[in-house]
């Protein structure tokens, strides 16, 4: 199992879940976060006092998903989250060792 | 403010109204001191704008200011912001009624009034009367109105120092900074400029609506205070943004409605006085916030919301002096004039003296107070008020009035921070600072 984690514009993420409900992906985690890449910040002023904001705001997604469907996974959240600007954010993909669904116990595969 | 200066009379609004008037006015050059009148004096159309524009003034601080500056602190000071608006609202209505009324607007002498109407003490026999204001001037309202729309300007201007100190000061040590501050320069200026006897109205200063009383004296007082409390922590180096800009565009907009009650209400009538200074204050206001938002579109790029509404409030602060004495066209001098001049000293002679006037109390009022009343000595027209007009002559008068309202405000707010900073302290510690007033001073919070 993988454990695809992305970055992406906030504007994109209804794009992104429309993407991933054709492939049969059964569960989404999303995140309001902020944080910085090659994008840097953005400044704000307010009657003359600037302020450069570091930090600007994203939406993270979780999906965990059969190792077969990794790839198709990714690629989709890449097509969907492109706008090709700056900014456009991250996918992490990384290796999962178990999965428990609280309710039933059930493991693994059955739990996703 | 000042109703009526030397041979004017008020007029009413329609004809019988003012036929009444004149045979008012007829009767006080006759009998003098005009209380065993039979014939009601009580100008009710008069009554009725200043019972209006009373409840104007009122909005402007509750919840006009407290909306305005809570909008610009950050998120963990927005409660304890409009906490010290409210709190100022209720202790300056009690200071105004034990002492504060009696102080600025009793006979006495040209400095301050006197203790005769020590916890409003006649009112009782008074009520049903027409005002005459020090005995002599027919304001054609009731002494309970005139009070009343008199206290709101009393509790607006305290109000409008706390963006001085923003983010900082103890609220104990605020609310007795406030109550002595109304007591010992408040009424004695309001007494100066709008009673009978105060030596600046004596000596021809113009302030229709409180340019000297109410923003010039609370600017240099915030000046002051922001230079004894010192900066914010993290002041130049930390995002400062601002709550939500959106409170502020709702705080100054309701700030610019209540002041047709301020400048219109000041004439004490509703009579062509008040319309022309509700025209002059609405045009002012106007270019004034475009003057700004130009201004600051050139230099920095953008025209942000904040600086529009900040420009708004500077024509407001401006023309207030100026309303009840200029015409439209002059408005709109005066507007700009405020507009791009606030927006320089709020940004970088702020910047370039370092001070941390957090809010742009001194930038905005006390800059756009002197401003309106210098441009008042040159713009005053004279057939409005039965004076002789501006001239050189006037506008160095005007700097009479602007001179010793600074020294004064200025000079007895610094002795008030320093005998509280001695007593109990002035400012929070830096760790309720960092955590904010909100949970620190208040137990409350906006999550």
């Amino acid at each position: 199992m993988k454990l695809v984690m992305a970055i992406i514009k906030p504007f994109k993420l209804d794009d992104v879940r429309e993407a991933l409900t054709p492939l049969g992906v059964q569960g989404l985690t999303v995140s309001e976060v902020k944080g910085f890449g090659r994008q840097k910040g953005q400044t704000e002023i307010y009657r003359g006092a600037e302020y450069h904001v570091n930090f600007l705001p994203k939406v993270k997604i979780e999906v965990a998903v059969p190792s077969d469907l990794a790839e198709q996974v990714v690629e989709a959240i890449m097509k969907a989250a492109h706008t090709g600007k700056i900014g456009d954010g991250k996918i992490f993909l990384m290796d999962v060792e178990r999965v428990v669904r609280i309710r039933t116990g059930e493991v693994d595969a059955e739990a996703l | 403010m000042r109703p009526m200066m030397t041979g004017e009379r008020p007029r009413g609004a329609g004809g019988l109204a003012s036929s009444l008037a004149l045979l008012v006015c007829a009767s006080l050059f006759l009998a003098s001191p005009a209380m065993a009148a039979d014939a009601p004096k009580i100008d009710t159309g008069n009554t009725a704008w200043m019972l209006s524009s009373t409840a104007l003034v009122l909005l402007m601080t509750i919840p006009g200011l407290a909306l305005f500056y809570a909008g610009m602190v950050r998120k963990k000071n927005v409660l304890a912001t409009l906490m010290q608006s409210f709190a100022i609202c209720c202790l300056v209505t009690v200071t105004w009624f034990v002492i504060g009324y009696s102080l600025a607007f009793t006979a006495g002498n040209a400095y301050i009034g006197d203790l005769s109407q020590f916890m409003l003490q006649g009112f009782g026999k008074t009520w049903d009367k027409d005002f005459l204001l020090g005995g002599t001037v027919d304001t054609t309202i009731p002494e309970s109105v005139y009070m009343m729309f008199q206290m709101t300007f009393a509790i607006i201007t305290p109000a409008l120092i706390c963006g001085a100190f923003a983010d900082r000061m103890k609220f104990s040590a605020m609310c007795i900074f406030m109550v002595l501050w109304s007591i010992t320069v408040y009424s004695p200026i309001a007494h100066w400029v709008w009673s009978t006897t105060g030596w600046a109205g004596a000596m021809g200063v113009l302030d229709f609506a409180g340019g000297t009383v109410v923003h010039i004296n609370a600017g240099i007082a915030g000046l002051v205070c922001a230079l004894v409390l010192g900066k914010r922590v993290g002041y130049g180096r930390d995002n400062m943004h601002p709550y939500n800009v959106g409170y502020a565009m709702i705080g100054a907009s309701l700030l610019w409605v209540g002041w047709f009650g301020f400048n219109a209400g000041s004439a004490v009538a509703a009579n062509g006085r008040a319309g022309m200074a509700m025209a002059a204050t609405q045009i002012a206001t106007a270019a004034s916030a475009l003057g700004w938002m130009f201004a600051e579109w050139m230099t920095k790029g953008k025209p942000s919301l904040l600086g529009i509404v900040s420009g708004a409030v500077a024509g407001l602060v401006a023309i207030t002096p100026a309303s009840g004495f200029v015409l439209p066209g002059p408005a709109l001098i005066i507007g700009i004039a405020a507009g791009v001049g606030c927006y320089v000293c709020s940004t970088s002679v702020k910047n370039f003296f370092g001070y941390d006037d957090s809010l742009d109390c001194w930038g905005v009022h006390g800059v756009g107070g002197i401003i309106g009343a210098l441009l008042t000595g040159v713009f005053a027209f004279g057939p409005l008020y039965g004076g002789t007009g501006g001239s050189a002559h006037q506008l160095l008068i005007q700097c009479y009035g602007v001179v010793a309202t600074l020294i004064w405000s200025g000079g007895m707010s610094f002795v008030l921070l320093k005998i509280i900073d001695i007593t109990i302290g002035l400012r929070i510690t830096k760790d309720e600072e960092v955590e904010g007033m909100d949970i620190t001073l208040h137990g409350e919070q906006i999550i």
